[in-house]
């Protein structure tokens, strides 16, 4: 009896379903953030932990090689954004029309690479791109009249490749996304538009793409964050941590050399804290410019 | 207003907290990562991808991990001998091998946690500075060795130590030699053992590209290993480690002159860059297999190599000590090396110590690392035992053409030492990562390369 009560009373309930959720981002994220705060000040070794106040930081701003994997992390984020939202809403917009027969298909055989493990795409990927003359790729440059080149050794090419796997893999996620969208935009718009003599082109430059924007925010805020906190896949393409002049070198891959392979996890935590800090500063102006923190037009 | 706020930053909160959670899961692979970037490569063949753990003896139970499982199945050998001489102090280990990359970082978190390190792990020498760090997690094995100290190479048990104790029993010297294919050198007419100089060797590649139009060279260089850089040093008697001022210096003369000589190598078409970086791995084995490079140096622990990926080429490989700049310099370095260690987390650290000192230590230890794994021992009283030497039952002095033992035993006082410290594992991953691949595969002057190199490095120490 007492426990109906307790459960209906428009008071507590509301806290006893959300406990669950913070609870856990207590534990897993409230916790570690601040403890990577207070390490990111400290030289941590097996027996014994020492303040060194902002000696991380000063050496960060000299660390060349770290802001090679800044720099790598903010283009490969610039890349998958330019791609995998323009993309995906093309995509998601001719699944909505009638143009497309077997629907379920398509959006299945999309979906299916966010489906697979990085770990087994990456290596396919890595053997497609391998430098030998009998590789994939070099297969169909051969086809093409042009001489093998070594894909994971330079610049150019090897971002090529990061850039096509990050493709392949989500842009059946992202498009799912704009589906849900589209789904929410009243047809009657279309038709009234239509009746007023909009072409289609009109029609998706005046209609969709504006009532897409919460859709486009949310894509853009993701890509954001999963752009430059890219690790996996680098690290599957060259086959570990290390590749040739750092090209593949991301920011969490950076953490990760210093904190696990190397043992500065003081260091690592100072590099994670760097990598928040971008995050959240581009996110943030970018809501700023979408207008996501002005008042709503009621 | 503050509603919207409020939704907006939990909408933040839930996008990061979803996406950190799905690239939380990494696995890694078992391919080697470490080779890369550590001046040393495997002792032993490839890896497993996948642990394997197997339990040996009856005792004390020990843990034991391992990245090479040919050394796993040496010491289960061993463990067997312990325990028939030693039937109060029997052990019962249970060994698990993980690939390279996978069972360092392991060891390092159970070490930095103080929870879940195995009573044994044998630790790569690139590796070992990142444990000696702080040597508070490791059993010092001062006095388990002593009884075979006297035996040993000394230089092998000081890379080991650090403040006066030994942390890391030795498993091999580990010198390098000039492995030579007498098929291919005779067959366009090049006799190898008038080699001395590096200049001699440039005019055998001369020679042999002239002879075979191009289709063989002499030798590839390493993109991915800085062992070519240790022999240059251990010529001119430098360490880029430690110079005069006790700091780390990559602008050496030794090296210049060896990055400069390998360069024109392949300008002259004498010499090809390795594929895949170094002779090491699947892509050089291939290479070598396939006739297209006609020498190349390496530790003897390679050997090991020849009779698991080529054994085809039996009766064919000479070895000699490697050509010098300039006469009278010593011919070979000590490279490579696997040294085991024992934790403070043992419960049975005393005899854990104790028996890891007899395994690889010992005169029988040393035997068995030579005739199972084929490794150059640090005992040097086994490189004249003729028993030993001349041995025509042993699957390595089969196989080629001179005796490992005699090349030994001309070098034995030129087996130069690099130190391996806390700076050489930065050195080594700016080498293999950038540096040597900006000057054999983009053509970056030499100088130039390494004052980018030299920078890295100082802004680490």
């Amino acid at each position: 009896m007492k426990l109906k009560k307790f459960f209906n009373s428009q008071k507590v309930a509301p806290y006893v379903f959300v406990l669950p959720f913070i609870l856990s981002f207590a534990v897993f994220w409230i916790y570690p953030l601040f403890s990577t705060v207070k390490m990111s000040f400290e030289k941590i070794l097996p027996s014994k932990t020492t303040f060194v106040a902002l000696a991380n930081y000063e050496k960060l701003l000299n660390d060349r090689i770290f802001h090679i994997a800044i720099g790598n992390s903010f283009w490969y984020m610039v890349w998958t954004i330019i791609i995998l939202i323009p993309l995906p809403m093309i995509f998601a917009c001719i699944m909505d029309s009638n143009l497309v027969k077997a629907k379920g298909l398509w959006k299945a055989l999309l979906y299916l690479p966010a489906l697979s493990s990085v770990v087994v795409s990456g290596m396919l990927f890595r053997l497609m791109f391998s430098e030998l003359p009998t590789s994939q790729m070099n297969v169909f440059l051969q086809w093409l009249g042009q001489l093998p080149i070594k894909w994971l050794k330079q610049e150019s090419t090897a971002r090529f490749a990061l850039v096509l796997l990050a493709t392949w893999r989500w842009t059946g996620v992202n498009m799912l996304y704009y589906i849900a969208g589209l789904k929410n935009i009243d047809k009657a718009y279309y038709e009234a538009a239509e009746i007023d003599g909009a072409g289609a082109f009109q029609r998706f430059r005046y209609i969709t793409l504006p009532l897409l924007k919460p859709t486009n925010i949310y894509v853009l805020t993701i890509s954001i964050y999963a752009g430059l906190s890219m690790f996996l896949e680098s690290f599957m393409l060259w086959a570990g941590n290390s590749s040739p002049r750092n090209i593949g070198l991301t920011i969490v891959g950076y953490l990760y050399r210093r904190g696990i392979e190397k043992n500065e996890l003081g260091y690592a935590s100072a590099v994670g804290l760097v990598l928040l800090v971008i995050a959240l500063i581009i996110n943030i102006i970018q809501l700023i410019l979408n207008g996501s923190f002005k008042k709503e037009e009621a | 207003m503050r509603k919207k706020l409020l939704s907006i930053f939990l909408c933040i909160v839930m996008a990061v907290t979803m996406l950190t959670g799905c690239g939380g899961k990494s696995t890694t692979t078992g391919k080697d990562g470490g080779s890369k970037k550590e001046d040393t490569k495997k002792d032993d063949e490839k890896p497993t991808a996948t642990p394997a753990v197997t339990t040996v003896g009856e005792g004390t139970p020990l843990e034991m991990w391992t990245f090479v499982e040919l050394h796993s199945k040496f010491y289960a050998k061993m463990v067997d001998k312990w325990n028939k001489e030693n039937p109060d102090k029997k052990v019962k280990i249970t060994f698990t091998t993980y690939p390279y990359a996978d069972m360092h970082n392991k060891l390092t978190m159970a070490l930095q946690t103080g929870e879940g390190a195995p009573d044994l792990c044998d630790v790569e020498i690139g590796q070992f500075p990142n444990f000696t760090k702080d040597t508070s997690s490791l059993y010092p094995l001062d006095d388990a060795i002593k009884p075979y100290q006297d035996k040993l190479v000394k230089a092998r048990l000081d890379i080991y130590s650090k403040d006066g104790k030994i942390y890391g029993a030795p498993t091999h010297v580990g010198a390098t030699v000039m492995y030579y294919n007498t098929k291919i050198l005779k067959q366009y007419g090049i006799d190898y053992t008038k080699i001395k100089t590096w200049d001699d060797y440039a005019a055998a590649g001369e020679k042999l590209k002239k002879a075979s139009n191009g289709k063989v060279m002499m030798t590839s260089v390493d993109t991915a290993s800085v062992d070519w850089m240790w022999i240059a040093m251990s010529e001119y008697g430098e360490d880029w480690t430690t110079t005069k001022d006790g700091k780390a210096n990559v602008q050496l003369k030794s090296v210049k002159k060896m990055l400069n000589m390998q360069a024109k190598w392949l300008k002259d078409k004498i010499a090809m860059v390795s594929p895949g970086g170094h002779v090491d791995m699947e892509e050089g084995f291939a290479n070598i297999g396939d006739g297209k490079i006609a020498s190349f140096p390496k530790a003897l622990w390679y050997m090991s190599r020849f009779l698991s990926y080529m054994p085809e080429m039996k009766g064919q490989w000479a070895i000699a000590p490697c050509p010098v700049f300039e006469e009278g310099q010593p011919r070979s370095v000590g490279i490579g090396g696997t040294g085991t260690i024992v934790t403070q987390q043992s419960k049975n650290a005393k005899l854990a110590a104790e028996f890891i000192a007899y395994a690889k230590c010992s005169e029988e230890g040393e035997k068995g690392i030579w005739n199972e794994l084929g490794f150059d021992v640090c005992n040097t009283s086994i490189w004249n035992d003729e028993s030993i030497t001349k041995d025509k039952t042993n699957k390595y002095l089969q196989y080629f053409v001179t005796n490992p033992f005699d090349v030994l035993n001309e070098v034995k006082d030129e087996i130069g030492k690099i130190n391996v410290k806390e700076i050489s594992t930065t050195i080594n991953s700016q080498m293999c990562d950038t540096t040597l691949n900006e000057i054999f595969e983009d053509g970056v002057s030499v100088d130039d390369a390494l004052q980018e190199a030299q920078d890295a490095v100082d802004s680490e120490q």
